[in-house]
Formats: C-alpha cells, sequence, structure tokens
C-alpha cells in the first residue's frame, strides 16, 4: 500500500515537471520571439489538472480556460503537439488557428480552452446533456478561475446541470488573483463554493496544490455523476508562482507573497514528501530530468516543423 | 485654456478620462483592473489615486457593469465603463441593445442614458479568435448607440471627451496596437467639440477612400506608395456618419473605396457604399470594398495576415480602381 501512494506521487511529480517544463520553454520560446501575442502559464497550479486528469476516464470530456496547456497534457496532448500549436506550425493540435489561448484536442478529451472568462462552464453543461441521450457515461469537467465565479453565465451553468442532474464537475481555480485583481476585492463572501451549495450542488473546497486531493474529489464527483446524482463543485485553492500572463509586472502583489508561494508549490511539496518518505535525492532528481528533456525534444521537433501554409487560411470555416 | 503635450494615444485617453473626472463631477470611471492596476493596458494609470472612489475595479461581470453603467446614467451619473475587448461586450450584449439603445425613445425623451463604453478591438499579433474580432457593424446596426473610432492621439483625446460630453449612450472603439505608440503633440484643455464629423487624412483628385480605425495608416500608407491622387476620410465617427462630407468628396474624384479590418460581409462598409451609389453621384468606376476575408481570426500571424487586408492588398485595390 505504502508503495503504490509512493508510485503514485512519483507519477504526479513526473505530471507536474512535464508541464512545469513545458511552460518553462513556452515562457523561454515567447522571450526569444519564437511564440508571439499573449500566453498564460499555469506554474504553481500543476496539481489541479494533474490529478483532475488522472481520475478521469477516456471518455470524458475538459473545457479549459486559456490557462490550458498543462490541462492538455495531463490529458495526453503530446507536447510537441502543443508546441507546434503555439508555434503555428502543420503538426500542432489546430495548425495555428487555437494558439496558445483557444486550441483543443478532442482525440484526448480535450475539448478546448476558452478566452471568454467562463464560457467554459455552458458548453460543459451541453456536453454532459449530450451524455444524456447518447449512452457514453461521459462525465463534463469544466475548470474556471475565482474571477470566472463572477461571470453570469457560470452561474446559470450551475443551477442547470444542478436542476437536470447533469454530470458535471465544475473545478474552480482559486487563485486569488483574477488578473490583476484579488479575489477577494469583487466579493462578500470568499466562500465561492458556498454559491453552489447554495443551488444544491455539492462542494467541496480543497488543497489545489495536492494532486492527490484533487484526485481524490474529481473521482468522487465522477461517482456521483455516474449514480444520476448530477454535478459537483471543486473549489480548489492554488496559487499562481508567475505572472496572468507574460509580461505582467506583477504590482499587484504584497511583498514577500510570491516566495512564500513558491515554498508551498505542488512540486516543492510533493518533493519534500518524498524526501521525507526517504526517497532520494537522486531519484528526485531523474524524474526532473526526464520532463526537462523529453519537452526538450518536443521543442526541437515542433521547431524543425513547417508553418502551416497561409493558402489554407479559409479552410474549415464550415463543412 | 488649451495647451499641448506630447502624449501617446493611450495617454491621450488617459489625459481626456482625467479632465472628464475633474470636470464633469458626475461622472464614474469603472471595469476590470482598471483602478488599481490601472488596466491591462495602462490606459487609465493613476486615475483612482487622483479621484478616488468615482474609479474602481468590478467584477468580471460585464452585463452588470453595462446594467449598472445604464441603470446610473438614467439616474444622472455620466459613466464611463472599460470593456476590455470587444470581443467581451457580447456577453452582455442586451444592455446595449435592448437596454441602453432604448432608454431615451421608448420613455419618449423622460429619460436618457448618457454613458460612454470605452472598449478596443482587433487583431495584434497571436491574438486569438475571441480577441482579434471587429465589431463596429453590430454597433452600427443599432440606433440608439453612437459610435467612435479614433487612430490618433488627439483624436482619442478629443472623441473621449466629446462622447463622456454626449448625452447618449455612446461607444469609444479603441485599439490596443495604437495605446503605447509614438508620442504626438495633442491640443488638450480646449473646447468640447459635439458628436460627429471626419478627418482628411490625405487630399487628392481622383480617387475617395472611406476608412476608419487602426487600419487607417495602412491606408495613407497605401497611397504614399502607390502614388495615386486620392481624398483619404478617416470616419472617425461612425455613427453619427458624414454621409455629406464623403459624398461632396466623391462628387469631385467620381471614384470610391472603403477599407476596413472588419469581415467584409455586413461590413458597414457596405452601407458607405450604398449611400453613395444612392445618392446618385455619378461615379467613374464600381466603387471596392477592402475587408477581411470573412472568416474567423486564427492565432498564427501567417494565416490572420491572408485574412486580413494588408497594405499591399489596399494599395492593388487602390492601383486597379484608379485605373478605371
Ligand atoms: C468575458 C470576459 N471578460 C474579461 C476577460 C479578460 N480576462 C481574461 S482572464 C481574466 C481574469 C480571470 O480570472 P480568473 O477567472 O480568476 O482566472 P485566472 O486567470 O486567475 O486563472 C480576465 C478579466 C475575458 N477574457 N472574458
Ligand atoms: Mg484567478
Amino acid at each position: 500500500m505504502e508503495g503504490n501512494v509512493k508510485d503514485e506521487q512519483l507519477a504526479d511529480l513526473l505530471s507536474m515537471w512535464r508541464i512545469r517544463a513545458l511552460e518553462e520553454t513556452i515562457l523561454q520560446l515567447r522571450l526569444d520571439g519564437d511564440v508571439v501575442g499573449s500566453v498564460h502559464l499555469e506554474n504553481g497550479q500543476e496539481a489541479v489538472a494533474v490529478g483532475a486528469c488522472r481520475t478521469l476516464r477516456p471518455q470524458d470530456a475538459v473545457f479549459s480556460t486559456y490557462r490550458g496547456h498543462g490541462w492538455a497534457m495531463a490529458r495526453g496532448v503530446p507536447a510537441e503537439k502543443i508546441l507546434a500549436e503555439l508555434l503555428y506550425r502543420r503538426t500542432g493540435v489546430n495548425g495555428g488557428r487555437g494558439g496558445s489561448a483557444h486550441f483543443s484536442a478532442p482525440e484526448y478529451g480535450f475539448y478546448g480552452e476558452n478566452s471568454i472568462v467562463g464560457a467554459g462552464a455552458p458548453i460543459a453543461v451541453g456536453a454532459a446533456l449530450a451524455a444524456k441521450f447518447d449512452g457514453s457515461g461521459r462525465v463534463a469537467l469544466t475548470v474556471f478561475g475565482d474571477g470566472a465565479m463572477n461571470q453570469g453565465g457560470v452561474s446559470e451553468a450551475l443551477n442547470m446541470a444542478a436542476a437536470m442532474d447533469l454530470p458535471v464537475v465544475f473545478i474552480c481555480e482559486n487563485n486569488k488573483y483574477s488578473e490583476l485583481t484579488p479575489i477577494n476585492d469583487m466579493v462578500r463572501n470568499p466562500d465561492l463554493s458556498a454559491r453552489a451549495h447554495a443551488l444544491g450542488i455539492p462542494a467541496v473546497r480543497i488543497d489545489g496544490n495536492d494532486a492527490a486531493q484533487v484526485a481524490t474529489a474529481v473521482g468522487l464527483a465522477i461517482m456521483t455523476a455516474e449514480h444520476g446524482r448530477g454535478p459537483t463543485f471543486i473549489e480548489a485553492f492554488t496559487r499562481r508562482i508567475t505572472g496572468h500572463y507574460i509580461g505582467d509586472a506583477q504590482m499587484y502583489r504584497p511583498a514577500g507573497e510570491l516566495e512564500a508561494d513558491k515554498k508551498v508549490e505542488p512540486i516543492v511539496r510533493l518533493k519534500n514528501a518524498l524526501a521525507a518518505q526517504g526517497v532520494a535525492a537522486s531519484t528526485l532528481e531523474a524524474v526532473e530530468q526526464r520532463a526537462r528533456t523529453e519537452i526538450a525534444t518536443a521543442a526541437e521537433r515542433a521547431l524543425a516543423a513547417p508553418l502551416t501554409d497561409p493558402s489554407t487560411a479559409r479552410e474549415h470555416l464550415y463543412v | 485654456m488649451s495647451e499641448t503635450a506630447k502624449l501617446t494615444y493611450g495617454g491621450a485617453i488617459n489625459a481626456a478620462l482625467a479632465r472628464c473626472l475633474e470636470q464633469m463631477p458626475e461622472t464614474l470611471l469603472f471595469g476590470e483592473d482598471v483602478a488599481l492596476p490601472g488596466g491591462v493596458h495602462g490606459v487609465t494609470r493613476g486615475l483612482r489615486k487622483a479621484y478616488g472612489e468615482r474609479v474602481f475595479d468590478t467584477p468580471i461581470s460585464e452585463t452588470a457593469m453595462l446594467g449598472a453603467a445604464v441603470g446610473a446614467s438614467m439616474m444622472g451619473r455620466r459613466p464611463i465603463v472599460e470593456i476590455m475587448w470587444a470581443d467581451f461586450m457580447l456577453v452582455a450584449f442586451d444592455q446595449i441593445v435592448n437596454q441602453a439603445a432604448n432608454v431615451r425613445y421608448v420613455s419618449e425623451g423622460r429619460l436618457s442614458a448618457p454613458m460612454t463604453i470605452r472598449t478596443q478591438q482587433g487583431n495584434s499579433p497571436g491574438a486569438c479568435a475571441q480577441h482579434s474580432q471587429n465589431l463596429e457593424a453590430l454597433l452600427l446596426h443599432v440606433p440608439g448607440i453612437r459610435v467612435a473610432m479614433p487612430s490618433q492621439a488627439q483624436d482619442a483625446y478629443d472623441l473621449t471627451l466629446s462622447a463622456v460630453a454626449c448625452d447618449d449612450p455612446v461607444v469609444v472603439i479603441e485599439n490596443r496596437t495604437l495605446y503605447a505608440g509614438a508620442k504626438a503633440e495633442v491640443q488638450i484643455g480646449g473646447p468640447i467639440a459635439p458628436i460627429g464629423g471626419h478627418r482628411l487624412r490625405r487630399a487628392g483628385d481622383d480617387v475617395t477612400v472611406v476608412t476608419w480605425g487602426a487600419i487607417t495608416s495602412s491606408v495613407e500608407a497605401a497611397v504614399d506608395a502607390t502614388g495615386v491622387s486620392a481624398d483619404v476620410i478617416e470616419a472617425v465617427w461612425l455613427n453619427p456618419f458624414d454621409t455629406d462630407g464623403v459624398l461632396a468628396s466623391v462628387r469631385r474624384t467620381g471614384r470610391l473605396m472603403v477599407v476596413h479590418e472588419a469581415n467584409l460581409t455586413g461590413g458597414f462598409g457596405a452601407e458607405v457604399v450604398a449611400r453613395v451609389v444612392e445618392s446618385g453621384v455619378s461615379l467613374s468606376a464600381p466603387p471596392i470594398r477592402v475587408g477581411a476575408r470573412d472568416s474567423r481570426i486564427p492565432a498564427a500571424v501567417q494565416l490572420a495576415k491572408a485574412i486580413l487586408p494588408q497594405t499591399d492588398d489596399i494599395a492593388a485595390a487602390l492601383r486597379s480602381l484608379a485605373a478605371r
């Protein structure tokens, strides 16, 4: 049993390192000018994606936000295809049409990022609605931020899923900030899960920097949905240890906050936990190295691929 | 009390907003990240500090923001709301189209909604499909809403003031690629102009080019590169649109071209062409429209270029029109 837990933790560590390495590589590509435009990284929030996606089944559907590279990767989308998408290569998941903030890879159960705050929630309700009729057994998972809770469409989606007992998992990644503004300045009740609760949706507040806790919560949510009991709301507390977007000077952070957040970010925490269980430093090191090597290889391949041909620009507008 | 200051486009808007807050105590300025952070593009920097709680941050709730602007304006405030991207006004379009636009008319003039919506639109390199649209035609189809679209610092300053002073709802559509551009001499502190009118950017005899928004500079570049003798009319006000100003030019040139970054189909260019044709003014060649090639906008820069009108496309159209 103990060995199993340790193996699971090592697997989570590898998954989180893969996302971290991917995001760091994207940052470098953006600074080098290979990637252009607005890019939102999820450094520090990896445990939510990793814990959730390792619990989902192939038939399940994920709807994320613009902060979705890691969610796609946790769902199994190869890093090379994600990087190629951001680099507008033919080999990208959408050939560059989606880009960093709006790509999808349905063949991996990743139904897409969304750059309109909160817009994924009603769409996930629709994916769950389809499941009611298509026999797929699908659960729809939508992830959004704390700020998105203030978007009207999210409230509508929560209530509709509740009223119709639809199999939706709503994950609110509460990273304390909505872009440059603290969420607690924009709500009176800081307990965001209370809103779901008020609509009759089982709601939990969990440590989003612990992949195992996330996995447990999502596992329960899937069971609830499978029993026809409808949606679950998970408020996962986490912190992004990077700007809202690349280039964000983060003037809104109180002094010392970032340093404190970096001490409890999920990779550091899991490494410490594993070390405390006697896992050798060299083993932990090797996990990181493996992830970094994989991503470096993926980046080389993505960069070597040809750009999508501009003559195809208007393809796929209609059938 | 007019003086000049060296300002960027964004700085000019900031100066105009400061003057509104200073001189019109009924103004309010709000939106996402506008107050303490000073705006994601820095346009509202310093205004919270200078004007206190009349400048405030809102939740990410466009419906509540715009609805609050409608309600506050009905009660005599003069709200200025920032919608960070024009694409985001779509989640709250009801408050613009069904609510703000109707206030004066259906109350038989007993109520009004003197509110200003500041937003910005268009593509910038790498922007995704939901952050790239040019949506002015949606607004121009809605009587009751005024629409301005400045592309130069002076107009950004002047139009912002005119919009805020206007007693009807006005949407001022800015462009983020312009905010941090070169500084220009801007006359500040002069009288506030009424809404309406156009700007003549180039004067010529053979073609009339009507355009608006950030693409105006591409039109100017195309005119300069081709050497075609053209009037370039920048329609900084799209509602009210200066039809008479355009007709006066076309009467002389006999040729009309309209250029916008928005999609061609259903774009306001079609309306401009229709008005000119309907006027019966004699044309020596059929009018030409240049716009985006009816599409979603891809994030990939090389694909977006193939869809959005480039200076070369405008120049080619201009040459062919001038040759007819
Ligand atoms: C409807 C809409 N309004 C505003 C924005 C601009 N915007 C993009 S991200 C963001 C903050 C979202 O905060 P949160 O939901 O907490 O997610 P986080 O970025 O922290 O993950 C805002 C305001 C948008 N994309 N869509
Ligand atoms: Mg947040």
